[in-house]
């Protein structure tokens, strides 16, 4: 085994892994302070790459700069899915809500279809095509201004729930609801703006990939899964979780592809769940809950 | 002297169950009322009622004159009443800073900063355990918090649910003493406690809840006195 490729494969898999990072910790955010998981979160993320496909083919704008734009549309989507149809089932047993977020997803996806068809496509960005050598490897700057840019975003959204009252509100209402309402917080308010910004950080995470990763309608899918397996491996509601997570499984991915072959590499990342199951069940950075 | 918080014949409850039926009471400016009563008999029912956590089902609820059943909890502490609730309902995982900068949130930082000075001085122990998780606090000590978090939002009317509940006698008495001081520098009280002898000697009056409804009231001195508080609360 060659060791430049080995150095290589753990590269790009850490350099991609900021984005998974950024997708696992708006889930988790939505799951944390909600409890609700969001099936649609993957085609969330496929209408974050579609919006910035437009900004590029139709106003010419670069996915590095139309990701703020892709992050308010999705932030008015999570809101309006929030407080439209999440909120009524809010109270309601798991599978209602479940039903509910499939529904969404499929909603999601199909409208993709309608839309923008079936094909694989991608957006073109001129990072695209410039690479960097570091010694033997070399980086795709692609890849290190989407990681920079995902890991920024995932320490401002940190900044704002750890600094800000608002943030203290989200992570208030995450931690101890009933809590929340007897200091008069607004948990509705809290639980539409929490699923707005999980929302916002898919929509900028679809952006941030659409000049590396080819995507279809269909693409939402397996992101969506991918974020549960990052968000299960890091433990539920975990930011930090979600955030190690992305990397790890982005890391054992790559490898994956290097050590087996490219189309096995969610056979690794899912071992690696089944292996965290085994030996950390509430993940590596959740609290059991007895 | 006016009522702060008047309540006239409030039913509330669960489902199909009525917790409470016909509860009026009032509480005047700067009194410790006391609302006791057996386990069920519906004193947390009617505090929940009064901060807009239960919806009332018949009868007001006035504070300072204007209505109030029918608002939602947010709209309520806004109005001037904090609820600390039974079980003291804390959010474990944040800091005791955090917890108390919460409490306040509504107030300019100048405001809240004084009154986190305030919350200090009469509980030293959150100073010191300021950045500690307040899910690692002492029963004792989590109790302080909730108080603490309910004063920072600066009320006019704090309605103390089960503050002894669980705790060793020398901690309720020092809440107990604590309360008391918060009480004299004029703060309003609504207090359900299970512990008869300790809330009545905090408050001005009381009001006696049996099976969702009010049986007796009176002051302190009269509650004391009676045979049926004595022989069913006093153990006397």
């Amino acid at each position: 085994m060659d060791v430049t490729l080995v150095l290589q494969g753990l590269l790009s898999g850490l350099l991609f892994g900021g984005v998974y990072s950024l997708m696992a910790v708006g889930l988790t955010l939505i799951f944390g302070v909600m409890r609700v998981v969001n099936f649609a979160h993957g085609d969330m993320m496929v209408w974050g790459m579609y919006l910035s496909y437009l900004l590029a083919t139709r106003a010419g704008i670069d996915p590095y700069l139309s990701f703020v734009v892709s992050a308010a549309a999705l932030f008015a989507l999570g809101l309006l899915v929030q407080r439209g149809l999440v909120d009524r089932v809010i109270d309601a047993p798991h599978e209602m809500q479940i039903l509910l977020m499939l529904g969404v997803a499929l909603v999601l996806e199909n409208l993709a279809l309608v839309a923008f068809g079936p094909e694989p496509t991608r957006v073109r960005s001129p990072l695209g095509a410039a690479t960097l050598w570091l010694g033997p490897v070399f980086v795709d700057l692609a890849r290190l201004v989407t990681f920079v840019v995902a890991v920024l975003l995932t320490v401002a959204l940190s900044l704002f729930l750890y600094r800000t009252d608002l943030g203290r509100t989200i992570r208030a209402a995450a931690d101890n609801t009933y809590g929340a309402l007897v200091i008069g917080i607004d948990v509705r308010r809290v639980y539409a703006v929490a699923f707005g910004v999980g929302a916002a950080c898919v929509g900028a995470a679809g952006a941030l990939v659409s000049s590396i990763l080819p995507f279809q309608p269909p693409t939402g899918l397996s992101l969506s899964v991918t974020s549960f397996n990052i968000v299960i491996i890091g433990g539920m509601g975990s930011l930090l979780g979600a955030f190690i997570g992305g990397l790890l499984v982005s890391v054992a991915e790559s490898l994956g592809a290097v050590f087996l072959k490219p189309s096995l590499k969610e056979l690794v990342s899912f071992s690696l769940l089944i292996v965290i199951l085994l030996f950390r069940p509430a993940g590596l950075f959740g609290k059991r809950t007895s | 002297m006016s009522a702060l918080l008047r309540l006239d014949g409030l039913e509330a409850g669960y489902g199909d169950l009525t917790a409470v039926s016909g509860v009026s009471l009032e509480v005047r400016r700067g009194e410790a009322v006391a609302l006791i009563g057996a386990n069920g008999a519906g004193k947390t029912t009617t505090l929940r009622a009064i901060s807009g956590l239960l919806p009332v089902r018949a009868g007001r609820i006035e504070f300072e004159g204007a209505r109030l059943d029918g608002l939602a909890s947010a709209r309520i502490v806004a109005r001037g009443i904090t609820h600390v609730p039974e079980g003291r309902q804390l959010f474990p995982t944040m800091t005791v800073r955090d917890n108390l900068e919460l409490g306040g949130r509504a107030a300019d930082r100048r405001h809240r900063d004084d009154a986190l000075e305030l919350v200090f001085t009469l509980f030293p122990r959150l100073h010191e355990r300021e950045r500690q998780l307040a899910g690692t606090l002492s029963g004792g000590e989590q109790q302080m918090c909730a108080i603490g978090r309910g004063l920072m939002a600066r009320p006019r009317l704090l309605l103390l649910d089960e503050p002894s509940l669980g705790l060793a006698p020398v901690t309720v008495k020092l809440i107990f003493d604590t309360l008391q001081r918060v009480n004299g520098d004029g703060m309003t009280m609504l207090l359900v406690e299970q512990n008869v002898p300790r809330a009545l000697q905090l408050s001005h009056r009381g009001y006696v809840l049996e099976n969702g409804r009010i049986v007796l009231e009176g002051t302190r001195e009269s509650l004391r006195a009676s045979p049926h508080v004595k022989q069913a609360y006093l153990g006397l």
